[in-house]
């Protein structure tokens, strides 16, 4: 039952799904390591959920392989996969009792106390109370925890989440997004999360694919994905993003390439900028933004909109060349500005990430909105 | 892939088989319509002839038989609906004392052998004296057409949303009009099946209408069921093939309606 | 109000299914002949008459209504499952193909089987004599006489002949409500069993079947129920010796007048089914009817 030892690598390689005329999934590799918190993220319809039923063989792939360690799985069936899924919609069967459920696995491959460990497993997502009734008589986070005891119990390789907490309240959800990455800690399995909601995804992934139109985007740690998006559409998937148009003019001694924005002159760290590219993206986060002079680079502008939100207040500022950015400043006792008042917005050099000005400005705006 | 292809192709196989089963003896009948036989059964195919076609009533007694078949079915399954939508109605959107009674009540007659039932009525009218004929027939048929409606519109009450009467009342509809304007409408497929399903029940029964029938009295089952013991005549055939084919478009017609609905609530 | 909607559509049930259950009751108990009156004594020995009489009846009427049942269950849940897997227009078009023979004269549909299965210049013959295979058809009826459920290798007029024409006649009647639960399966739950190590076999057993045991007990119900009662296809289809119940019930009222007798055959069918119903619907565990 037990893997015994080290939990082994998901690799998928080459692995791809055509749907008639759909291309869900292009060609695309992918590893995660054994034992990690994976992610996969995207807006609905970019491949993640595909993916994730490749891997369950709930779906054959039109080309590719999947592995798990050296074992090719790509032609075993979805029952004979050491590979278990938490489902979207739970999918408890109505008419067995919880204890039932969870141990269905076990049973189907003729694991000695399954009950027994059926129980462990209803403990350790803290149910063991209601083994005996059925899931309609269950709230909906109490079926969600089934769900996941119905899969961890298994000892699968790899636990395959299929947005499960999307039918959940916020509060609910936050605290289960806690108490998952508890459960994944304690039990060492490799966990893929399939879900659209990025900060989900951050707060309990050590890794993130992005994914959008069938591809990955990114694949990084969730800072580097904040920090450094490797593209606009990751940017402002990603959180809020000020993308300004900009040219690369020449590289200063301190390590400071010198770029222009609107005929305004701004630095960004040499360190930032893609090699042999001259148009660019200058991405600055909103609350990397600054009120007034303190930053290095300064831009005026009109404030348009102040909203006040308690930790903070989020203001857009319309620029000289008409293009609105975001700011946020914290509320910590510094001035706040009206609506209609001219201010300056500053940021120090290294605040920024720099991309490719071919990409369009507006991918991904608005799709991470949950 | 081969298991899997077979496995998938097998069910497919048995599922054809059954339906084949389903459909050879309408095949048959149509067949049969076209047959002139030798003898006074229509066993035997022996030369192709179109009279029968031509002549639907042209055998004594036939067509008068289905003109009181039909009477009788529509008769019956207008004031089973009726009757039938009124309790599904009360089922579906009351709570009262006696409901398990009421639901017993109308499960019984569908778990009783018709046998039973139409003895049984038979032996009513005995005690009290009434004569047997088209009235008792009417009757009958009233009495086990009922439950079927019932169960078919109380389905499609339960499917409506009781906050759409609420609304209607609500913005000023009165109790009357709401039920004219929004009840009625809504649960009319689910009264169109149980109003379809009765006149089918009516129109093709033979057990219990013959324990409560007289001589003058003779349903187009009975006259077929007559026909098998002195020999059949083909225009049983025609009628046969046209009430199969009505009843494709009959239930083509709905589906259609349906789908339909279906698209234009979607489309808006 | 409910009591208004309800009132005159129960009412008709009291006075014409109530009553006459009752009227029935209490004309077994009674004595005499058609010509001087019938008298009620209280005459319970006539259930011991009547049972003594015609037990092999009746044993035989809940035998081919039981294995009709198995038959129609048998045959009809690959249908019921097929139509339920398949989407759109194909869906509809079988449905059509499963509900439009209903709406033909049954009677006509049996007497159809009479000109299929006939031994002589039957449609069944034919084919397979076109075919080369006559043999099958005197090998079937060889089985058939083996297993006695033909007294001569006939294939018509026999005890086989009259269960067939029982589950063809109530087929439609077993796949709707199977075609009904099947259909409101959800699927995930099927990919949850998968998912699950649940192999093909094991899905169907362990999810599938138990999820559509409402349709298998009310399709059950509703062609057992019609099937024990029914002689027409014994009679059509049927010899001297598979005389079930119901037409010893015609046969008693209609044509010997012996109404205690009929009165008291019919309640003891009644009371049977509705005790066997009930056993049956306590052992599956579901109150789900119809």
């Amino acid at each position: 039952m037990a893997t015994g030892g080290m939990t082994e690598d998901l690799r998928l390689v080459g692995i791809s799904k055509q749907f008639e005329t759909f291309t869900a999934v292009h060609p695309m590799d992918l590893e995660v390591p054994g034992g990690s918190f994976f992610a996969l993220l995207g807006p609905s319809g970019c491949g993640k959920t595909t993916t994730l039923r490749m891997v369950a063989g709930l779906e054959e792939p039109t080309g590719g392989r999947i592995l798990i360690g050296e074992k090719d799985i790509t032609s075993t069936k979805a029952y004979q996969r050491n590979v278990n899924t938490v489902f979207q919609s739970y999918a408890l069967f109505p008419h067995m009792t919880i204890l039932d459920n969870v141990a269905f696995g076990l049973k189907r491959r003729g694991v000695k106390g399954a009950n027994a460990a059926a129980q462990e497993a209803l403990d350790l997502v803290q149910l063991s109370q209601v083994a005996g009734k059925k899931p309609a008589q269950l709230s909906g986070g109490m079926q969600q925890r089934v769900a996941l005891a119905r899969a961890i119990v298994n000892r699968p390789d790899v636990l395959l989440l299929d947005e499960p907490l999307g039918a959940l309240d916020l509060k609910l959800r936050r605290q289960m997004q806690i108490e998952l990455k508890r459960i994944q800690s304690e039990v060492g399995l490799t966990f893929i999360h399939v879900t659209h909601d990025q900060e989900e995804a951050m707060t309990m992934a050590d890794s993130i694919a992005v994914m959008n139109g069938g591809r990955i985007e990114q694949l990084a740690d969730p800072a580097t994905l904040y920090e450094r998006p490797a593209s606009t559409f990751v940017a402002n998937f990603l959180g809020q993003s000020n993308l300004l148009q900009a040219r690369i003019n020449g590289f200063g001694a301190d390590g400071v390439a010198l770029a222009q924005t609107h005929g305004q002159d701004v630095l960004v760290a040499g360190d930032n900028v893609p090699d042999g590219i001259q148009d660019v993206w200058i991405g600055v986060r909103p609350e990397k933004l600054r009120l007034g002079e303190a930053g290095r680079n300064r831009l005026d502008g009109v404030v348009t909109d102040a909203s006040f939100t308690g930790v903070a207040t989020q203001y857009l500022i319309r620029m000289p060349w008409g293009f609105e950015v975001m700011l946020v400043q914290q509320n910590d006792g510094s001035a706040r500005a009206q609506v209609g008042e001219n201010v300056v917005v500053s940021w120090d050099p290294g605040h920024e990430f720099v991309l490719d000005q071919h990409q369009a400005g507006d991918a991904g705006v608005g799709l991470g909105d949950d | 892939m081969t298991m899997r292809w077979f496995r998938k192709h097998l069910l497919t196989f048995a599922a054809m088989i059954t339906l084949t089963i389903l459909l050879v003896p309408n095949l048959v009948v149509a067949i049969y319509s076209f047959n002139k036989p030798d003898g006074r059964f229509n066993y035997r195919l022996t030369k192709f002839s179109l009279d029968a076609w031509l002549h639907p009533c042209g055998t004594p007694g036939i067509c008068q038989s289905l003109g009181l078949s039909l009477r009788i079915g529509i008769t019956a399954s207008i004031a089973a609906t009726i009757l039938g939508t009124m309790i599904a109605f009360a089922l579906g959107r009351h709570r009262f004392h006696g409901r398990s009674a009421t639901n017993l009540l109308i499960f019984m007659p569908m778990a009783t052998p018709e046998v039973v039932m139409g003895s049984s009525l038979l032996a009513l009218f005995l005690n009290i004296g009434m004569s047997t004929g088209r009235t008792a027939i009417l009757i009958a048929h009233i009495m086990f057409c009922l439950s079927f409606v019932v169960v078919a519109v109380k389905a499609r009450v339960a499917t409506l949303d009781p906050r759409l009467e609420e609304a209607a009342a609500d913005l000023g509809s009165t109790p009357v009009s709401t039920f004219l304007r929004i009840t009625l409408p809504l649960a009319a497929p689910g009264i169109a099946a149980g109003a379809l399903l009765a006149f089918s029940l009516s129109f093709d029964d033979y057990i219990i209408t013959n324990f409560n029938a007289s001589p003058d009295s003779i349903t187009f089952p009975m006259y077929v069921w007559g026909a098998a013991q002195r020999g059949t005549p083909v225009q049983i055939n025609v009628i046969g093939t046209i009430m199969f084919l009505v009843s494709v478009l009959v239930v083509v017609g709905g589906q259609l309606i349906a789908t339909r609905r279906a698209r234009a609530a979607a489309a808006g | 109000m409910p009591y208004a909607l309800l009132a005159p559509g129960l009412l008709w049930l009291i006075i014409f299914f109530v009553a006459p259950m009752i009227t029935t009751l209490s004309t077994s108990l009674q004595e005499g002949n058609v010509d001087d009156g019938f008298v009620f004594t209280g005459n319970v020995a006539i259930y011991w008459d009547a049972l003594h009489a015609y037990w092999p009846q009746l044993v035989r009427s809940l035998v081919y209504a039981g294995t009709a049942t198995v038959l129609s269950l048998l045959l009809g849940y690959p249908l019921a499952y097929y139509i339920a897997s398949r989407r759109g227009r194909a869906k509809n078009v079988l449905l059509v193909l499963v509900i439009a023979p209903f709406f033909t004269s049954f009677l006509i549909r049996t007497m159809a089987w009479q000109s299929i299965l006939a031994s002589d210049g039957g449609l069944l013959v034919k084919v397979l004599g076109w075919l080369h295979l006559t043999w099958l058809f005197d090998a079937f009826g060889n089985v058939l006489q083996f297993l006695h459920l033909s007294p001569n290798g006939e294939i018509l007029y026999s005890p086989w002949a009259v269960i067939w024409g029982l589950t063809y006649n109530f087929l439609p009647f077993m796949i709707l409500p199977l075609y009904t639960s099947l259909d409101r399966l959800d699927g995930r739950l099927l990919e949850a069993a998968r998912d699950l190590y649940a192999t093909p076999r094991d899905t169907f057993r362990f999810v599938t079947w138990p999820m559509s045991l409402p349709g298998v007990v009310s399709g059950t119900l509703l062609t057992f129920i019609p099937a024990a009662g029914d002689y027409i296809n014994s009679r059509l289809l049927g010899n001297t010796q598979t005389v079930m119940i119901g037409q010893v019930i015609d046969s008693q009222f209609l044509r010997v007048l012996d109404y205690p007798l009929a009165s008291a055959l019919s309640f003891v069918l009644l009371v049977l089914i509705l005790a066997l119903v009930t056993i049956y619907v306590r052992k599956a565990g579901t109150e789900e009817l119809v």
